[in-house]
């Protein structure tokens, strides 16, 4: 136990300085936005959350996977604490993203103009039914499993349905270009610094709640040997 | 072929316990016409064209009505431990699965071929055109195969009434948006190229949501 | 006829068996007690191919439990005290479906020489859910043997059982295991498990406390060496429920 502290030290050092690197760049060294002005700035907070919601939920779908097959508590931990995270971060890009798109489209969801909002929209919701139905299956045996077939399935639909809207953007383009092409370079760097920055607290941020959840085990598993 | 006779035996079971009782015939039905007619009589006192609704009107009756079609076969099965009756069998898990998806998606259709008409007397709309009725039909073969597997969670849970449409909804939410889509499309007049391109989605959703649930469908089932 | 060898089964960190070593040969009647939790339930479902072991060796006729299910599925057959019937479906279509399941042949007359052997026959054209809980037992049991099992698995059957029916069961057990070979029951009811079976298996907290013929106990031995093994185990009746 002691040594995974030790080692999950250099990377949180390394998370923070990248924290305030990027925001650093964000504010100071990335240029204001032609047309949006500075609540433009906010993109590189939403799209990053984004990516992280997505990736945790990869992180999940791999998990569920992996313990199908091995029947391991660790794996079940592993998605369980990804999806948490997911969720949280899924929760930022939405509300970033309506924070966007109030002055951008003078509407708090606009759907219509922006179909990837509905895209994250039901990663939210599924994230939701996650947690929901961890919550209310009492069997761990049973939960682990269920769990991670949920989450095999309700990642199955997520490519498609990428897919889905970015052809139905393709035929309706509309009349401010979302950001995507264009990006000046230094917005560019930005952007994908901040990219690596939620990554790096992604996995600090798993590892610190897998760390949590075995310790959570094996007071359990202590309490159950003194109490009988 | 086992798997294949074997999961018509349980579709054949099912059919002859649901004529038994025309339980879920009748509740289906009496739940689609209040949702219709509760959304008609809503819509109908502010928007002036009733009709752009329909798609969503049509789509939203279906996904509630086929929600209870679900809950009621799925419980059927594990209410009891019924199921330990079918995985004593040697039978392959999948035919179990293939079952009930195909029981499910005979009674959701017969459901929506009684309530097609309905719906086209009462917005005055002729909704047995070709690519709506294989929307329906590619809708409903999505919403049964991912349907069925979660209906089985969900059926084990506590609170199961409550659980399948929250595990549900999010998952074939992309389903039926792309069925209302290609619906609202045939009605408006929409260009060719365009309403292929959603039956592609639609079956391209449909094949994966099956392949998926029939490739996890007995983690859910065997412990 | 089964072999068992250092079975388990855990939950995480909770052990339901720890460490089972059984043989039963062909054509005996083994009957299994414990307390609440011992385990017995879990074990007979791991025969019945319901659950996956932990880790060790199980042997139906000579076929291993983890990798010739399919085939150990068609030789035995299992009643619990859950009837496993479909109430909106007649006893006859319940036979029929489960029948068909199994891909018994000559499927008629092989439901209604079982629905004879039951006492069901006046019944099947009634719905199951119509039937008292002694008959669905019945039915359920119709069901277990349809396929002509050479092991018999039951959980528990007299639970829930009135004395009438529970003498028919009787009368129904012997003519099984007649047909079967081999039973294995468990049961709460010591006076009945000695009576019917040839081996008394003790099981408690996983482990097989104690085993010997019923030839060589008396009842009140039994009680005795049963209360001895498993003091903290409330959950044993003598007498029928």
């Amino acid at each position: 136990m002691m040594k995974s502290i030790r080692k999950a030290g250099p990377l949180l050092w390394l998370s923070a300085l990248t924290i305030i690197a990027a925001l650093c760049l964000v504010f100071l060294y990335a240029p204001t936005e032609r047309t949006m002005g500075d609540v433009q700035r906010i993109f590189y907070f939403h799209v990053s959350s984004a990516w992280i919601g997505f990736f945790a939920f990869f992180v999940t779908f791999v998990a569920g996977i992996t313990y199908l097959r091995t029947k391991k508590r660790l794996w079940d931990i592993v998605g369980h604490s990804s999806a948490e995270i997911g969720i949280v971060f899924t929760t930022m890009a939405v509300l970033t993203g309506s924070i966007w798109a109030k002055p951008t489209w003078n509407a708090w969801f606009p759907w219509e103009q922006e179909p990837r909002l509905i895209l994250i929209s039901i990663l939210l919701l599924i994230y939701f039914a996650y947690h929901m139905l961890r919550a209310f299956l009492r069997e761990p045996e049973q939960r682990a499993r269920f769990a991670a077939v949920y989450g095999i399935v309700a990642f199955a639909g997520v490519p498609l349905t990428f897919m889905s809207i970015r052809w139905w953007q393709s035929l309706h383009p509309v009349v401010f270009e979302s950001q995507g092409s264009g990006l000046a370079p230094t917005m560019l760097w930005t952007f994908m610094f901040c990219l690596l920055t939620f990554t790096i607290l992604f996995f600090v941020l798993l590892i610190q709640r897998c760390r949590l959840s075995i310790l959570a085990d094996q007071v359990e598993d202590l309490k159950r040997r003194v109490l009988h | 072929m086992n798997t294949i006779r074997s999961a018509l035996t349980i579709v054949w079971k099912d059919m002859i316990a649901e004529w038994r009782t025309k339980e879920m015939f009748s509740s289906m039905f009496v739940f689609i016409l209040l949702v219709i007619v509760i959304f008609k009589f809503s819509f109908d006192l502010r928007v002036s064209n009733a009709t752009l609704l329909v798609p969503g009107i049509l789509w939203a009756a279906l996904t509630f009505a086929g929600t209870l079609q679900l809950g009621r076969s799925a419980s059927l099965e594990v209410e009891d431990g019924h199921v330990d009756g079918l995985l004593l069998a040697p039978v392959p898990r999948s035919s179990i699965y293939l079952g009930k998806a195909l029981g499910n998606l005979m009674f959701m259709s017969i459901t929506e071929l009684i309530m097609l008409p309905i719906f086209s007397a009462l917005f005055n709309l002729n909704l047995f055109r070709p690519l709506i009725l294989l929307a329906v039909f590619l809708g409903t073969v999505g919403f049964a195969s991912v349907g069925t597997l979660l209906s089985t969670m969900a059926a084990h849970s506590r609170a199961r009434e409550v659980m399948l449409p929250v595990l549900l909804f999010p998952i074939v939410l992309p389903v039926v948006i792309a069925a209302v889509k290609l619906t609202a499309g045939v009605l408006d007049g929409a260009a060719w190229q365009e309403l292929t391109v959603w039956v592609r989605f639609l079956i391209a959703f449909d094949i994966v949501f099956l392949v998926v649930s029939l490739m996890t469908f007995r983690f859910v089932v065997e412990g | 006829m089964i072999h068992v060898h250092g079975l388990t089964k855990s939950y995480g960190p909770i052990y339901a068996l720890r460490g089972i070593d059984l043989d039963v040969e062909a054509g005996e009647s083994v009957t299994i007690v414990g307390p609440n939790g011992a385990g017995k339930t879990t074990l007979l479902r791991i025969l019945a191919t319901l659950l996956q072991p932990s880790s060790g060796e199980a042997r139906v006729n000579g076929m291993d439990l983890s990798t010739s299910s399919y085939d150990i599925r068609t030789r035995i057959g299992f009643a619990s005290h859950r009837s496993l019937v479909y109430d909106n479906l007649t006893v006859e279509e319940n036979l029929t479906f489960y029948g068909k399941l199994y891909r018994v042949p000559m499927l008629a007359a092989r439901t209604e020489d079982v629905l004879r052997t039951v006492g069901l026959l006046s019944r099947r054209r009634s719905r199951a859910g119509t039937l008292s809980r002694g008959m669905q037992q019945r039915l359920s049991l119709a069901r277990a043997i349809i396929h002509k099992p050479e092991l018999m698995l039951l959980d528990e059957p007299y639970a829930g059982l009135d004395q009438e029916s529970a003498e028919m069961l009787e009368i129904l057990l012997d003519a099984v295991h007649g047909e079967a070979g081999t039973v294995i029951m468990t049961t709460h009811d010591l006076e009945r498990g000695l009576s019917r079976g040839n081996r008394v298996v003790i099981l408690n907290k996983g482990r097989i406390a104690f085993e010997a013929p019923s030839s060589s106990l008396t009842l009140q031995q039994l009680r005795d060496t049963y209360w001895e093994y498993c003091r903290e185990g409330r959950g044993a009746e003598e007498g029928a429920s």
